[in-house]
């Protein structure tokens, strides 16, 4: 970034409209990256205040205060009481809900606290006058002592008048306290505090005393005098509940100067919407209505454009095999890179629904009332409401959900849900499930309107949640951690979702996950070329063998030609590997080839599909013009049946059901919860379980 | 002594003083302050958690920190 720019962080309650604002300012000009040293996404975006003056935006979680009770929210404190001057913000921009300023204003005193240049963003003004709401904005700033902007991100106005605030934010003098905790709570003490250190504002002291977080700058002098304060525990929480009170005192006496409702005029729209969506009967029908529509959707919109991607890589296959050049280079862009390409492509239209919903159901505000509804029911099993949330995020992908249990403040109720997130079925499985349901089970309607592999689909998904609630259970039952479970969530007003802000989400999501897991499936299907189409020296042979042998039996060179191929990939280093794991798999229902691709999606489940693919499009000959579906079809097992027959197809359903199969996913577990062990624990104990599973259902219906 | 708690829906309370301490430090920046005018919205259909107004701010707590919130009912 270049030197002159400003550095702003982006801080605000929950639900203020941050995320708009950010979009508005910033545009297209985001990356996604990842905070340094932590996984937490950090959204940072660039937009330009003046022709002369550009600014680098980071768009921090959403929290309360600065005294963190989540990751999520340490984060902002971290953020905040970092002394690195590459890091620090030079502006702090505070959102603000116009309906909630009271609030709001206590995150802002304590972040003027902290002495840095301080612009008060007043976002959804547009409502201000059906709300009944006034505001007298000259006599707020003066009050607050700093730049206020009435705004609205959601219709792009006041935009410019935040960028001009910036700016004249960043030139003015050093910032002052707002409301200076010392005087009114135990002058003495706060006194002594201060004497520690002239680097640091009061507040900043403060901070690094109450919650144990230490900027680098700090001398060890001055870290084991403020160690000394830390001593009476009760003496600290009782002045941060006398802080608290006494923020909220002087933000009452600056709004009554400033700030009037006249709750005559407010509209009741909530508590009528509430009383449906939070309803015994109603609110959870509602849900699972919901619930089955993503579902349907996922598997009806996505198989359009899902089909004609497969196609269309099938043929581009084709096209460039059919006019380059034969050689080592052209084998491994038809075979390699093309399908590997098409293997991560083909994903978009689903996760791209799947995120749609998401990003829809957290945009309107419903999602916070799913888990009003479902608290209760979670605590059963040893996790919170908020876990919902991440078991629905699983069915996008693990890795997004993992890190969505960082709101979840009580460790257990976290460990749980990461744990018991790769049960959900998430968007990897659904390319597997896919074809071998559309292998395995007719197209028949059922009632005349319900789609029989759409209804063996949603109970794949059930079974997946089923497993992950059960899972929770034992868990909850057998891990002995002591854990104070707090829960509080806001429940948001209603609002219509924005555009602008759903297609930003959809969007960056999407790309994380095609770059992130596309990088993968892309290197493998490369290694697996390479592993497919050489071998030792029974590879070298393989086609000499196969042409001696023929010279006994009449044969149509067609015919050679496709025993010469199957016979390298058997003798390849690929074939090998299949066949040395075929007896543990045999009584599973599965042989060698399949053998090749449990072992490759072990990267990721996706890879299966795309090893098929690779395998199939080896071995195939070059005239015909077969997808991946109707050459897996057309595959015959020893016994001259179809190799994808029932007993198998189901086998491999379940197996891929539990199996823990997701290298990505194993290396955030151990990231978020800072040890192998859970990891480990997650892949044994599920990938145990698919293999028990998987062994019993062939068993049974073979 | 009535706590959050023990509000029925729609019914009306003030904090008291002396449930200070037992309030979270959290609620107290959400806005749960001694003094302040709370509202019991809706009871989850499993009769937990509750959803409350307090102090202009709409939120879900759990039963068991809900009791310990002692109030003031408003016709008392």
């Amino acid at each position: 970034m270049p030197k002159n720019d400003i550095k702003v962080a982006l801080i605000g309650n929950p639900n203020t409209g941050k995320t708009s604002l950010f979009n508005q300012l910033t545009g297209l000009n985001q990356k996604v990256g990842n905070y340094p040293g932590v996984t937490v996404d950090k959204k940072q975006g660039t937009s330009k205040l003046s022709t002369t003056q550009n600014a680098v935006i980071t768009d921090l979680p959403g929290t309360y205060s600065i005294n963190p009770t989540s990751l999520d929210e340490s984060i902002v404190l971290k953020t905040l009481l970092k002394k690195d001057i590459k890091e620090s913000p030079d502006v702090i921009l505070v959102v603000a809900d116009i309906e909630n300023l009271k609030r709001n204003l206590l995150l802002f005193s304590q972040i003027k606290d902290l002495e840095i240049p301080t612009v008060l963003a007043i976002n959804m003004v547009d409502q201000m006058t059906r709300k009944g709401i006034s505001i007298d904005l000259s006599l707020l700033k003066k009050e607050l002592n700093t730049e206020v902007v009435l705004i609205s991100a959601r219709k792009n106005q006041g935009i410019d008048d935040v960028k001009a605030a910036i700016i004249r934010c960043h030139v003015a003098a050093k910032a002052s306290p707002l409301c200076g905790i010392n005087s009114k709570i135990d002058p003495d003490y706060f006194h002594k505090l201060k004497e520690i250190s002239p680097n640091y504002s009061l507040y900043e002291l403060w901070l690094m005393v109450t919650q144990n977080n230490y900027p680098e700058t700090i001398t060890k002098e001055e870290k084991d005098k403020l160690l000394a304060f830390k001593k009476d525990v009760s003496k600290l929480k009782k002045y941060q509940h006398k802080e608290t009170i006494y923020r909220y005192q002087e933000i009452n006496k600056i709004l009554k100067k400033t700030y009037i409702v006249d709750k005559s005029k407010a509209t009741d729209l909530r508590s009528k919407l509430d009383k449906i969506f939070t309803h015994k009967i109603f609110g959870y029908a509602i849900f699972a209505l919901i619930l089955l529509v993503i579902f349907q959707s996922i598997f009806d919109w996505a198989s359009v454009p899902m089909d004609f991607i497969d196609s269309t890589f099938a043929q581009i296959s084709d096209f460039t095999k059919n006019n380059l050049q034969p050689g080592i280079l052209t084998d491994l862009l038809t075979e390699g890179i093309i399908p590997g390409i098409g293997g991560v492509i083909i994903f978009i239209p689903q996760i791209a629904i799947l995120f749609l919903f998401i990003a829809v159901l957290e945009e309107t505000g419903y999602m916070s009332r799913v888990v009003f509804l479902m608290d209760k029911i979670m605590r059963r099993y040893g996790m919170n409401g908020k876990s919902v949330i991440p078991l629905i995020s699983g069915t996008a992908c693990a890795i997004p959900a993992i890190m969505a249990t960082r709101t979840i403040s009580s460790w257990k109720e976290r460990l749980i849900t990461i744990l018991v997130v790769p049960f959900t079925t998430c968007s990897a499985r659904l390319p597997v499930y896919a074809i071998l349901i559309s292998l395995i089970i007719p197209k028949t309607k059922i009632f005349g309107f319900l789609n029989l592999q759409g209804l063996v689909l949603l109970s794949l998904y059930a079974l997946g949640f089923a497993t992950a609630i059960l899972a929770a259970y034992i868990l909850h039952k057998t891990l002995k951690i002591e854990s104070k479970s707090f829960f509080v969530i806001e429940m948001p007003n209603y609002k219509l979702p924005s555009i602008k802000n759903v297609g930003f989400d959809v969007l960056e999501k999407t790309k994380a996950f095609v770059f992130g897991a596309g990088k993968i499936i892309l290197a493998l299907s490369i290694i697996l070329w390479f592993l497919a189409s050489n071998g030792p020296e029974s590879y070298k042979n393989a086609e000499k063998n196969v042409i001696e042998n023929a010279d006994n039996q009449t044969l149509s060179s067609e015919e050679i030609q496709q025993k010469v191929a199957s016979a390298k990939l058997e003798n390849s280093y690929i074939g090998i590997m299949g066949k040395s794991i075929e007896p543990a798999i045999k009584p599973l229902g599965y042989d060698w080839k399949i053998g090749i691709a449990l072992i490759t999606s072990f990267a990721a489940r996706e890879v299966f599909v795309g090893t098929l693919a690779t395998i199939y499009s080896v071995e195939a000959d070059d005239e015909n013009t077969t997808t991946i579906k109707q050459k897996m079809a057309s595959e015959v097992n020893e016994t001259g049946g179809k190799l994808f027959n029932f007993p198998v197809g189901m086998s491999l359903l379940v197996f891929y059901a539990f199996a823990m199969q997701c290298m990505a996913t194993l290396a955030i577990v151990k990231r978020e919860t800072k040890t192998w062990k859970w990891p480990l624990i997650q892949l044994f104990g599920m990938t145990g379980l698919a293999y028990v599973s998987s062994f019993i259902i062939y068993q049974i219906l073979s | 002594m009535s706590t959050i708690a023990s509000l029925h829906i729609g019914e009306i309370g003030y904090i008291s003083e002396e449930s200070l301490d037992f309030i979270p430090l959290k609620l107290l920046e959400m806005g749960c302050l001694p003094g302040a005018e709370v509202q019991l919205v809706q009871i989850a259909p499993l009769k937990d958690p509750l959803y409350i107004c307090v102090n202009g701010s709409h939120l879900a707590i759990r039963k068991e920190t809900a009791a310990q919130i002692i109030i003031l009912k408003a016709n008392s």
